[in-house]
């Protein structure tokens, strides 16, 4: 069984929606980011996404913007990322690890070469922004021969027609984008977000994870008590902006808000049974 | 002469995904999925809806002023001795560049979607400019997102496209060019999709603008074939245009493309030149990769991340180019070559001086070529090249460089 089915299977079982925080790998700095990962996890994440940093992330808001721009001022490579996922492996061999990203970086290391590194680093699922299962027969397919899941994502956009095709590809999780913009946009709505996602569980067994827009530990809990997992990106991220200097600080501040976060989904579960 | 080893069936490209063989598709974040299903649709409808097309040619006609003259450039071609060279007169539209071909289809379009609101990345602005004019005349808000350096070095278009009533926003991220300003422009749409209609400026992007454009486009080809068999009897021997993304040459190129003897050449910017690294030459000097929702050469690094490129002229100023080029060249169907930006200030001046016609300084790329490759060509050849944009918007930069005050 996949570490990321697993992972489900527990908070599923003790009643819990799953916590994902998202940081771009070698933000502010390389050597940080592999003790911010355990830091994470200590402070209540149950799944970590890792970012690749891109010259060019369309799908991103400037907070993500920024942050491509730090790790690669550092020289923050694809390689480099696997190599950090290989160390936080060293002494986490429980926390699914899901990178997160933009093709590109990949398609030039090589569909094969990319999947054998991911899997040997211990990657667990695969996100690529850019890439709808319409383009990615060839690396969905190795992803899958070497035990890895492919992610996608659905939107409110998206039509009846795609969901099927979309959840049909899908393996460990499906990230549901929560609306229409870039990451750490304002404005997300729970009730239409309840909604949309029980269209989604008629068609599909897989969790639902929702990102992009859960700002605060009260928009988490909102989320937390219609979907299976809650993903927060922009809201961590721009800590690293608030302490440049400070990779302690920063660490501690993230860790901060994934705790807050934890306790107030935790406590939106116990308090209102889940709607589903 | 370019051979290609087997048949083509040109007009069955792209495949219905957008594919150009390997290259082109559809690369972009699953919220877009729904509005490109949506274009596509309309596209298709109405590239075959009568009406439609009669509306698209009466603005052609009436508004755009085609068809532009084919014009044969006859001191020049005595000059450099060789093949006769005629020039495609897209400096005549109106707005002074082709790039008012595809916003006026695309416009109409958009109105047929109900959009109230334009979006548009530029460069060099003309497809700023041309944008923000058909909005004025369709009464539709219209954003164009420019680099912050473009900004700099393009503020006649900046002005006019205020005065058109667009509002023209500063990109200050990454290389603050046009790939930065094509970015902005799909996060404004991924957040602004359901009243926004982005109009791409070129062959690039994910499917259906590729093939869209190149369809609004080829009326520049249509015209020149036509035009050259009534004034020689005969096709041209080759067509040189210049290649950013690619729009002026795919409109050039695309209706000559089942006519074995006609040679096709691309002109890339070759900046300082190809060994310095700052050019933006990536069928040259490029590799295939995927940026802004297609696959197509790219110039990047080790990593697979862009590199920052450079040119002379704004609207060649890009990294990528439109996936049919990137097919054309793999097969052999089409060369592309570079010129450096000293060579195309060269031939900024011949092409002024000799026949009394300003060139855009993308355009002069291509000039520069046949500058170079005419003289080896016989007199009972021709060539054609698209004089894809007018240089009125590049006098202060052809100024500043040569340390004259305007």
């Amino acid at each position: 069984m996949s570490r990321i089915r697993r992972r489900f299977e527990e908070t599923r079982a003790s009643g819990r929606a799953a916590l994902i925080p998202y940081v771009t790998a070698g933000d502010p700095a390389p050597e940080v980011t592999v003790p911010l990962l355990h830091d994470l996890v200590a402070a209540g994440a149950d799944l970590l996404e890792l970012g690749v940093p891109f010259s060019d992330p369309m799908a991103d808001g400037p907070v993500i913007q920024l942050a491509c721009e730090r790790a690669l001022a550092h020289g923050t490579r694809l390689r480099d990322v696997l190599e950090m996922v290989r160390e936080f492996r060293q002494t986490d061999t429980d926390t699914p690890v899901v990178l997160m990203g933009y093709l590109n970086p990949i398609e030039r290391m090589g569909h094969e070469v990319f999947v054998t590194a991911a899997a040997e680093a211990g990657v667990d699922g695969v996100l690529m922004v850019d890439l709808p299962p319409e383009e990615s027969d060839d690396l969905t397919g190795l992803l899958e021969q070497a035990g890895l899941d492919p992610i996608f994502l659905l939107a409110p956009t998206t039509s009846e027609f795609r969901l099927q095709h979309v959840a049909a590809a899908a393996r460990g999780f499906i990230y549901y984008v929560s609306l229409k913009g870039v990451t750490g946009s304002q404005s997300l709505d729970p009730a239409a977000l309840g909604a949309r996602l029980e269209a989604i569980r008629s068609i599909s067994d897989l969790p639902l994870g929702v990102g992009f827009g859960i700002r605060d530990a009260a928009t988490a809990a909102a989320v937390a008590q219609v979907a299976d997992a809650v993903v927060v990106g922009s809201a961590i991220v721009r800590l690293a902006e608030q302490y440049p200097e400070a990779p302690e600080r920063f660490r501690a501040a993230a860790a901060e808000v994934v705790r807050e976060m934890r306790t107030a989904m935790d406590a939106a579960r116990t308090t209102a049974p889940a709607a589903v | 002469m370019n051979e290609v080893k087997e048949a083509v069936d040109w007009a069955a490209f792209p495949d219905p995904r957008g594919h150009f063989g390997p290259y082109g598709g559809r690369f972009v974040a699953e919220t877009l999925m729904g509005a490109l299903d949506e274009l596509q649709a309309v596209y298709e409808k109405y590239m075959q809806d009568p009406e439609f097309l009669a509306e698209l040619d009466t603005d052609f006609k009436q508004f755009v002023g085609r068809p532009s003259p084919l014009y044969h450039a006859e001191r020049l071609s005595r000059e450099l001795g060789g093949a006769q060279v005629y020039l495609k007169r897209e400096d005549l539209d109106h707005t002074g560049a082709h790039k008012v071909n595809n916003t006026i289809g695309q416009a109409l379009l958009a109105k047929r979607l109900g959009k109230t609101r334009i979006i548009a990345e530029t460069g060099a602005g003309q497809h700023g400019v041309a944008t923000a004019t058909v909005a004025a005349r369709l009464g539709l808000e219209c954003v164009v997102y420019m680099g912050a350096e473009d900004i700099q070095r393009q503020s006649p278009n900046v002005f006019r496209m205020r005065l058109l009533g667009a509002d023209v926003v500063a990109v200050k991220s990454g290389s603050r060019t046009l790939k930065d300003a094509l970015n902005e422009a799909m996060r404004d749409w991924v957040t602004n999709v359901d009243n926004t209609f982005y109009i791409i400026g070129t062959v690039a992007g994910p499917h259906p603008y590729p093939a869209m454009v190149r369809d609004f486009q080829s009326v520049i080809g249509r015209e020149a074939r036509a035009q050259h068999l009534e004034m020689t009897g005969r096709l041209p021997d080759a067509l040189v245009a210049c290649v950013g993304g690619g729009s002026n040459a795919i409109g050039l190129f695309h209706p000559f493309l089942g006519d074995p003897s006609v040679e096709m050449i691309g002109v890339e910017a070759g900046g300082e030149g190809i060994a310095t690294g700052r050019h933006s030459a990536p069928l040259c000097a490029g590799q295939p990769g995927v940026l802004h929702g297609n696959r197509t050469y790219l110039m990047e690094d080790e990593d697979g991340q862009i590199v920052a490129t450079h040119s002379i002229s704004a609207g060649l100023d890009y990294p990528g180019v439109g996936p049919e080029h990137a097919w054309l060249k793999d097969l052999g169907r089409a060369t592309y070559v570079s010129v450096t930006d000293e060579q195309a200030l060269r031939a900024f001046h011949r092409m002024t001086r000799t026949e009394g016609i300003i060139p855009a300084l993308e355009t002069s790329h291509a000039v520069a070529h046949v500058i170079d490759i005419a003289p080896r060509m016989r007199p009972d050849q021709s060539l054609i090249i698209n004089l894809s944009g007018r240089g009125d918007k590049d006098l202060n930069t052809v100024a500043a460089l040569e340390g004259i005050e305007l």
